[in-house]
């Protein structure tokens, strides 16, 4: 390793692969994050193909339970730890940086160490499908004493991967906070701040707080499978609902890791195409602080069947309706910005407002859920995984893909083909839906997770859910060919390629430079490419 | 223009960003367990019951009666036969009583167990106390051998006078002998 980081002010990019491995450069490492999220994006999926395939029809077609379980685990994983949150770090290594001001991000050699450790942990995950016994099969929730007493030998390497993951998160998250705090322009109030880097700020403190219990829970797992501790084994005193409390404890913040920078995404994106300054931007931020602090009081709703006396889960069932409030302050912020503006519906206005939309669904199966008398028929149904799937892949998954349109052409300086990009959008749109919808009946009527055969009932919904999702898993293919085609042959992109797009990073050119903001930007161009009115 | 500086990072602040999720961790591993059972014993989530140390005395109104009934299961792999000797009893509450369970070893190798209790609903968990009880330690059972394992019990009367059922359950885990 040289030491070029004191001199990378005069010149490019290495040549060669080795640039890649060494990169300390925010903007590659923000590339190799976004492409390793896709590929693992890709690889969940074909997981998810072949759930549906399966699920296709009632039976036992394809292939035997365990194996189906198998593929119900690491889809979850994969697209949680691999896809999803690797994703939000690429955009924020991307973007922070530019949006604060900053040359680089905080801590340059960190940052290339939080991301070469993601392609081992994806890798040791995976490979436990090739072991004795086969891959973790317990479901990503890994409940004790599934994944201790019974589990293959292979959880042991998921329990390093999730020690690795996490590893790397509290990283990038440390990264992330030093770099808002110590490397915005001087000129730049906190309240100036661009709502992506207020989310993300955000976001990493959920990081710092959820990330190390999770891996407290599975060291202790660890424990309790080679050294012979019973944390969660009634035998020797534990308790296997203890394990469910400190996972939620973690799980719960973490669907919040995996939501709010997507707010942040679509704080930007519906002001651009409204052509009107972001309704009510302090409300935002604290709406984005709430949810932040009511995510860790809320863990049990995920256990109103465990046995919780009455008077917890009224706690927990008011605790969560709390988090519609904050919740609702941004969806009506949203939705004030668009009013009497002059919409135009762009490819990333195009997923930013159906990120609405269906979020929203999303957000109110969950209210659902967290009605305790109501959970007791919905928990563990279809329902679950129509909510979750409604928030998870219309919610963060779509602000990623609406985020690469929207600032794709400052990245690698080309537009991208519109028509092709629209069509992709409503294929993706219309296909989701006939996907993750008729599961909410499914769940309704009883039909349970994680099965890989159901009774004839369910049939219908089932096959009509599942010729969705082939439709939707084969719109990755033309995403990949309109990300490729853009970069490769795209026409080339103004600096600045939407009207009145806001923003630091729309001051510099497309694509944008090596190294930026050496010089930090003055308060005027502050106040005048920030999101308030 | 006079350039501004950019701030710098100091020492604590590393030293906070670095020491926080490790912190956190800690907790995780060594406070939150510890402080889960503390929580269980105080308010009796989970069934968790209680003990008592002698057998003091409680105000006991004779009018009212609960019905307590004994359940048993065994984890898989436990090869020990087990389970109470009556199904259910009438109690009062403040008043101590005493009933077993009976195992029997059907093996011809010795077996080691544990039994973990559990009381539904929640809200009698915490009234619930054990003098006695073979739950306490870990059991061991001969080849073929029958024994009758006791356990004395109290419902104390400051239970809800709402709950007229009140379920015993007990699992037997199998331990590394």
């Amino acid at each position: 390793m040289s030491y070029t980081a004191a001199h990378d002010d005069h010149h490019g990019p290495e040549k060669g692969l080795l640039r890649w491995v060494k990169t300390t450069n925010h903007k590659d490492i923000g590339s190799l994050y976004m492409w390793f999220a896709f590929a693992m994006l890709l690889i969940g999926g074909a997981f998810a193909m072949g759930i549906r395939a399966e699920l296709l029809q009632p039976g036992l077609q394809l292939m035997d339970p365990q194996f189906f379980n198998q593929l119900t685990t690491m889809h979850g994983l994969i697209m949680v730890f691999g896809a999803i949150m690797p994703a939000f770090v690429g955009l924020g290594n991307w973007l922070i940086p530019m949006m604060v001001g900053a040359p680089d991000m905080a801590l340059p050699r960190m940052n290339n160490w939080s991301f070469w450790i993601l392609p081992f942990a994806g890798g040791i995950l995976l490979s436990t499908f090739f072991m004795e016994g086969g891959a973790p099969a317990f479901g990503w929730t890994f409940y004790a004493p599934l994944s201790t007493t019974f589990a293959p030998d292979s959880t042991d390497f998921f329990i390093f991967a999730v020690h690795l993951l996490g590893f790397s998160s509290i990283m990038g998250a440390i990264n992330i906070i030093a770099t808002v705090l110590n490397m915005r322009a001087p000129e730049m109030r906190l309240m100036d701040m661009p709502l992506f880097v207020w989310t993300w700020l955000i976001t990493s403190f959920l990081l710092i707080g959820a990330m190390p219990v999770l891996a407290g829970a599975v060291t202790m797992m660890l424990t309790d499978r080679n050294f012979g501790t019973a944390f969660f084994d009634a035998t020797g005193g534990g308790d296997p609902v203890m394990f469910q409390h400190i996972f939620w404890f973690f799980g719960h913040p973490e669907v919040y890791i995996m939501i709010l920078p997507a707010f942040g995404v679509v704080s930007h994106i519906i002001p651009t195409f409204a052509r009107k300054p972001l309704f009510g931007y302090s409300s935002m931020v604290y709406a984005t602080a709430s949810i932040a602090f009511l995510s860790y009081i809320v863990w049990a709703h995920h256990m109103f069947l465990t046995g919780m006396p009455v008077a917890g889960e009224l706690y927990f069932m008011y605790a969560t309706m709390l988090i519609a409030v904050p919740t609702g302050v941004k969806v009506f912020n949203w939705v004030a910005t668009m009013w009497k503006g002059s919409m135009t519906f762009e490819t990333p206005m195009l997923w930013a407002l159906s990120f609405v939309f269906l979020f929203t669904i999303g957000g109110f199966s969950g209210l659902m859920l967290g009605i305790a008398p109501a959970d007791i028929q919905y928990h563990d149904t279809y329902f679950v995984v129509a909510h979750f799937h409604y928030v998870l892949v219309t919610g963060a998954l779509w602000s990623i893909i609406a985020a690469t349109f929207y600032w794709l052409p400052k990245w690698c300086g080309n537009m991208y083909n519109e028509k092709l990009a629209k069509f992709h959008f409503w294929w993706a749109m219309i296909s989701v839906n006939v996907l993750f919808f008729p599961q909410h009946f499914l769940g309704l009527a009883g039909m349970p997770r994680r099965i890989p055969d159901y009774s004839l009932q369910f049939a219908d919904f089932n096959y009509i859910s599942s010729i969705g999702a082939f439709s939707f898993g084969l719109s990755f293919i033309l995403l990949t060919y309109i990300v490729i085609d853009c970069i490769r042959n795209g026409t080339p992109s103004e600096a600045r390629p939407w009207d009145s797009a806001k923003g630091l990073e729309w001051t510099l050119p497309s694509p944008a430079p090596y190294h930026s903001f050496n010089t930090p930007p003055a308060r005027a161009v502050i106040l005048e490419e920030s999101q308030h009115s | 223009m006079a350039e501004l500086e950019r701030k710098k990072i100091t020492k604590r602040f590393w030293i906070t960003l670095v020491s926080a999720p490790i912190l956190m961790l800690l907790f995780a591993v060594f406070v939150m367990p510890p402080l889960y059972e503390v929580l269980c014993d105080i308010t009796g989530f989970n069934g968790t019951t209680g003990t008592v140390e002698t057998e003091q005395q409680y105000e006991v109104d004779e009018e009212r009666l609960v019905e307590v009934s004994f359940f048993a299961s065994t984890m898989p792999g436990f090869p020990v036969q087990f389970g109470p000797k009556v199904a259910s009893m009438d109690v009062v509450p403040g008043k101590f009583y005493t009933t077993s369970y009976i195992a029997k070893n059907n093996t011809d190798y010795e077996v080691v167990g544990q039994a973990v209790p559990s009381v539904a609903p929640t809200d009698a968990a915490l009234y619930f106390k054990k003098l006695e009880c073979f739950c306490f330690t870990r059991q061991v059972f001969k080849p073929h051998e029958e024994v009758e394992m006791t356990l004395r019990f109290v419902i104390e009367p400051e239970m809800d006078e709402d709950i007229q059922d009140v379920s015993l359950s007990y699992n037997f885990f199998k331990l590394e002998s």
